[in-house]
């Protein structure tokens, strides 16, 4: 049991430990994103499929009592939305958003429906892993229990980068994000590169669902993501369509909901309202700093938001 | 599993999902709406439920669909409910439908946003149908005759439940995570704070306002914050508690629930919880109504308000960390509520700037008005309303 | 059959068959949920179109969605993606208070002050969209991110405001700020309850097809839209263009906020994010940007949420099936708009051009 106060030394310890709890389904969401806008989509419905995630899992889980059986189910659940709009959205004069945002609606609209069930029952929780075998300090202890989720969505960053990087794959994703033309003279087909883009990027948001029923806030209801899915569009491009730079957005954006919770608890209390709105106020500026009409942005897959042919 | 009615649509709904084969693990549904038939006979009340949120939120919207639920059993009484109905003029729509199609001729509109302007509207167009309000908005000679309020003194409850806490509280220092600084939810907090105060001078509560109804990532990140900083014993006023509760189990300290009771979320620290009773409240208006009394007739009071002692609240059952003391100084709190014994607010009561915000001497009683237009916090709250 | 019949055939058989389609498969869903999906398909019927007290709901959910709509569906023709048609309708509302309030202080008769409401919304909204525009132009800034985040300013705003310094005290547990005057509220149509914001939104998705259609301004702008680079080289002034359309379509997101709060809330409160913004933007795509097809789809989508209560009342459907129903509708009807010149009985024996330009696009 918590026995000392902390003071003013707790927020900074908050946010640390907000930053690494609530990160997870940003980094899974933008991860997925960036593949999926590497091979030249946009998939805005990565909303839907966190909640798809979140629901699947928390229920598998409750059902067979297995948490990683969720998360697995998750990414499964993911895979099956993000085949709807990989198809779709690759269909001649059908653009990319509007099926975003109609996937939103049915994706949580399906989540919602299912998930009724399963708002009441408690589900067994992902295991977290603790770093802090050294300390007595119990905020210390819970601030450094790490979901095992966290260290795979760590892992998965460089290795994306790599992926892009050096693999064959992921020549063919960027070729086809980049000049589609071109991919199509060299004989890639494009509709099927994009689709395993697009159903991997959301199996990786099926997980980040997740990892938001099964690790941190660890529950099922139907506000349970607050938007992290359209976020994780904008945090993909604040990252400039780098995994390993996803990563560190991820970690800001979830560090920044646990700003303004933190500041209060000590006292700091005006405006938080505009606390609330920081990420997006922040986001927002950098873009606005770092473009330039001048040149494109670097990392920008060159057909990202034009029209299907 | 709360009612018979829900049992066919669950059966079905398996039968369904298991049709789906990729959701067929789902065996142990529950909560799946009931079918209410249109208007029946003559003599069959048909009433319409209303609720802003999802009617299985384990909180604020369940509570009075299981209130709404309770009715099934009484014979002549038919019901229909909608549930995450927003406070636009799609509510008047509904109403409206409720009306018209399902024969409704008393409408339970339970959300505080409701009132003004939807319920007034629909008030002035069905001058024949009765309107109840959950938030105790009416006025007399302001609103139509077929309005009426309804609203329990919850903070009573919380009052109790503070009780309980003060007792639990090894660190002294409690937490209550609040969604908005509006009066009705400063009042819990200041309630349970004097609750916890009443055995414990020293006791301080820090509040954090989410600044949303349900918000779960922050909730939970303003529990983890309060655990943080010691605080032992937390409790919210938010639509759904559900998180906040968890995550007080998994840091291992305490919880007090509200609108519902959470006591399965945390089978180690859930001490007790503020639940509103509105089965029984729901039950007096329809018997009321088959006595063939109404608002407009006025055999109906257009103002029904209560606290413990008219039946509005209930106490979750006392967890395994509750001792016996603690109980004890628990359920005399609450025959003195009964009683009339205890007032809550009875001066002297400072603010937590230091200023007298209830003279000496001076009693403010549940239906004080001044207690409706709350805007301080009590001496101990941490935190600010600006 | 001649081919112009072959083509206005097909642009009414293929939008009908994707309603058909949706239907079908919602059916399914529902036969699959335990509910029989002909009484489903019978009470949809009733609620949203059945009479004219039900088709009264079906109007009164359209009129924001057709403002909203108008909002992407504007600077669409620039090739611009917008989806803060939220964010510009809360402000919409929030100003069209502030304004109805300082004109009714000076005592203005109520068309003037309604006038007031409605030029400060639209001016609020069209700022707010033209800000958009401009870091679009000026700064290269991704349209669609800058106004998705701006969304979530607007809200943060809106909520900061009627819980701090446009509150009325004595709005005591739903922060909201002082109410417009009874006086100066929009009314009903005569004999209806649909308000006066179903003439607004018609009125304004007729100027807009007008504008974009018939005038200079919109031949510049569908210009321009088809290649920038080609509008710069002949001259257009493309960033006077991309400001202008860009606070067109959000003055009209911000009239629908002006609506909201003067025919229906008298007061500007959170209960203004009630996601018309979306609703809008899916409106606008699926009418392929054309503005008189936009007020088509809005009533579609209003019918759908008004026959939302009826599922759950009569069926015992929960209250998320209506989401599952549009969205099937929605997926639905944008895969149909894949199928034109492409099905074998609507194509004319001599081979046909492939697939219209987009911005040709025609009614549903």
């Amino acid at each position: 049991m918590a026995t000392e106060a902390l003071g003013l030394w707790g927020v900074p310890l908050a946010i640390i430990a907000g930053t690494l709890r609530g990160s997870v389904p940003f980094l899974f969401v933008s991860l997925g994103e960036c593949l999926t806008e590497k091979s030249g989509k946009i998939n805005l419905g990565l909303e839907g499929t966190l909640l798809m995630g979140a629901m699947s899992a928390y229920a598998v889980s409750y059902l067979t009592g297995s948490p990683w059986l969720g998360v697995i189910t998750a990414g499964i659940a993911g895979m099956f939305l993000g085949l709807i709009h990989g198809w779709l959205s690759q269909q001649p004069r059908v653009n990319d958003v509007a099926v975003g945002i109609a996937m939103i609606i049915f994706g949580s609209g399906l989540a919602f429906f299912l998930g009724k069930p399963f708002i009441q029952p408690s589900a067994p929780q992902l295991p977290t892993l603790s770093l802090a075998g050294w300390t007595q300090i119990p905020q210390l202890e819970s601030a450094l229990s790490i979901s095992p989720l966290f260290i795979l969505g760590v892992a998965i960053a460089p290795l994306m980068q790599w992926f892009f990087r050096s693999s064959r794959w992921g020549l063919l994703v960027r070729a086809v994000g980049d000049s589609p033309d071109a991919a199509k003279a060299m004989g890639i087909s494009i509709f099927k590169v994009r689709m395993a883009s697009i159903v991997a990027g959301s199996f990786l948001a099926g997980i980040g669902g997740a990892s938001l029923s099964l690790f941190y806030p660890g529950s099922w209801s139907e506000r349970i993501s607050s938007g992290q899915g359209l976020m994780a569009v904008a945090l993909v491009i604040f990252a400039r369509w780098n995994p390993v730079q996803c990563l560190y957005a991820s970690l800001l954006f979830g560090g920044a909901q646990a700003i303004g919770p933190a500041m209060q608890s000590v006292g700091i209390d005006a405006y938080y309202y505009l606390f609330n709105a920081s990420p997006y106020i922040l986001t927002l500026l950098i873009m606005v700093i770092t473009c330039s009409p001048k040149r494109t942005l670097t990392g920008a897959p060159g057909s990202l938001g034009q029209a299907q042919e | 599993m709360r009612n018979p009615t829900f049992q066919v649509t669950r059966r079905q709904a398996i039968r369904g999902l298991l049709a789906t084969g990729a959701f067929g693990l789902t065996v142990k549904l529950s909560g799946c709406s009931t079918s209410p038939t249109a208007a029946g006979g003559s003599d069959t009340l048909t009433a319409g439920f209303v609720y802003v949120g999802p009617k299985d939120d384990y909180g604020y919207n369940q509570a009075h669909a299981e209130g709404r639920a309770s009715l099934d059993a009484i014979e002549g009484v038919k019901t229909s409910e909608e549930a995450s109905v927003p406070e636009t003029n799609a509510v008047q729509e509904t109403m409206r439908s409720m009306i018209d199609i399902d024969g409704a001729t008393a409408i339970f509109a339970t959300s505080f946003g409701y009132f003004d302007p939807h319920v007034l509207a629909l008030a002035k167009d069905f001058p024949e149908v009765q309107f109840f309000h959950c938030g105790g908005m009416y006025q007399e000679g302001v609103h139509p005759e077929n309005v009426g309020s309804y609203f329990g003194y919850i903070d009573e409850a919380q009052y109790v439940a503070g009780v309980v806490a003060a007792h639990a509280s090894n660190s002294k220092r409690l937490g209550f995570i609040a969604a908005k600084p509006i009066p009705q939810v400063l009042r819990n907090v200041n309630s349970f704070t004097l609750g916890a105060r009443s055995i414990d001078p020293s006791i301080t509560t820090q509040v954090i306002f989410t600044g949303d109804w349900a918000d779960p990532v922050r909730e939970a990140e303003a529990a983890n914050s309060m655990a943080d900083q010691g605080i032992d014993v937390l409790t919210c006023h938010v639509d759904s508690p559900k998180v906040v509760i968890e995550t007080a189990e998994r840091r291992g300290i305490f919880a007090t629930g509200y609108h519902a009771n959470q006591a399965e979320l945390a089978p180690q620290g859930y001490l007790t919880g503020a639940e509103w009773d509105w089965s029984n409240v729901y039950k007096n208006y329809v018997s009321l109504m088959q006595e063939g009394k109404t608002l407009m007739n006025g055999g109906i009071p257009h103002l029904v308000r209560g606290g413990f002692k008219d039946g509005f609240l209930k106490l979750s059952p006392f967890g395994p960390a509750v001792s016996a003391s603690a109980q004890q100084a628990a359920e005399a709190a609450q025959a003195q509520l009964v009683s009339g014994e205890l007032v809550i607010y009875k001066g002297e009561i400072k603010d937590n700037k230091g200023k007298t915000v209830i003279a000496g001497g001076k009693e403010l009683g549940q239906t004080a008005v001044e207690l409706e237009q709350m805007n301080w916090l009590a001496e101990g709250v941490m935190g600010s309303v600006g | 059959m001649s081919d112009r019949w072959r083509s206005l055939l097909e642009k009414i058989c293929i939008p009908i068959g994707a309603l058909v389609a949706a239907l079908v498969l919602f059916g399914l869903f529902c036969a699959l949920a335990g509910a029989n999906p002909f009484g489903v398909y019978y009470s949809i019927y009733r609620a949203a179109f059945g009479s004219w007290s039900s088709f009264q709901n079906t109007l009164i959910q359209a009129s924001p969605l057709m403002l909203s709509a108008l909002c992407t569906a504007l600077p669409a023709r620039l090739g611009l993606v917008i989806i803060g048609n939220e964010g510009a309708l809360v402000l919409g509302g929030l100003a069209a208070v502030a304004g109805g309030l300082t004109l009714g202080g000076w005592g203005l008769p109520t068309p003037g002050v309604q006038l007031g409401m409605a030029l400060a919304g639209m001016l609020a909204g069209g700022i707010w969209i033209a800000i958009v525009g401009a870091l679009r132009h000026y700064r290269a800034v991704n349209e669609t991110i800058s106004s998705l985040l701006m969304n979530y300013i607007a809200i943060a705003l809106l909520n900061h405001m009627v819980n701090g310094p446009m509150k009325d005290p004595s709005s005591l547990n739903k922060p909201s700020t002082y109410p417009i005057p009874e006086m100066h509220m929009l009314g009903n149509l005569p004999g209806s309850r649909v308000h006066y914001g179903l003439v607004l939104g018609l009125v304004a998705c007729g100027l807009a097809y007008f504008l974009i259609q018939r005038t200079t301004f919109g031949f510049a702008a569908r210009t321009a839209g088809g290649n920038i680079r080609a509008a710069r080289v002949a001259g257009l002034p493309v960033g006077k263009l991309t400001l202008a359309i860009c606070f067109l379509g959000g003055a009209c997101a911000g009239l629908a906020g002006m609506v909201e709060v003067a025919a229906v809330h008298g007061r500007a409160n959170e209960s203004l994010n009630a996601n018309y913004g979306y609703g809008g933007v899916l409106v606008a795509f699926i009418a392929r940007h054309n503005p008189i097809a936009a007020s088509l789809v809005a009533l579609l989508l209003g019918g759908i949420l008004a026959s939302g209560g009826i599922l759950q009342r009569s069926h015992g459907l929960p209250d998320a099936t209506v989401m599952v129903f549009q969205g099937l509708v929605f997926l639905s009807v944008l895969y149909s708009d894949s199928l034109y010149g492409r099905l074998p009985i609507f194509k004319a024996r001599p081979a046909r051009p492939a697939s219209p330009p987009m911005a040709t696009a025609t009614p549903v």
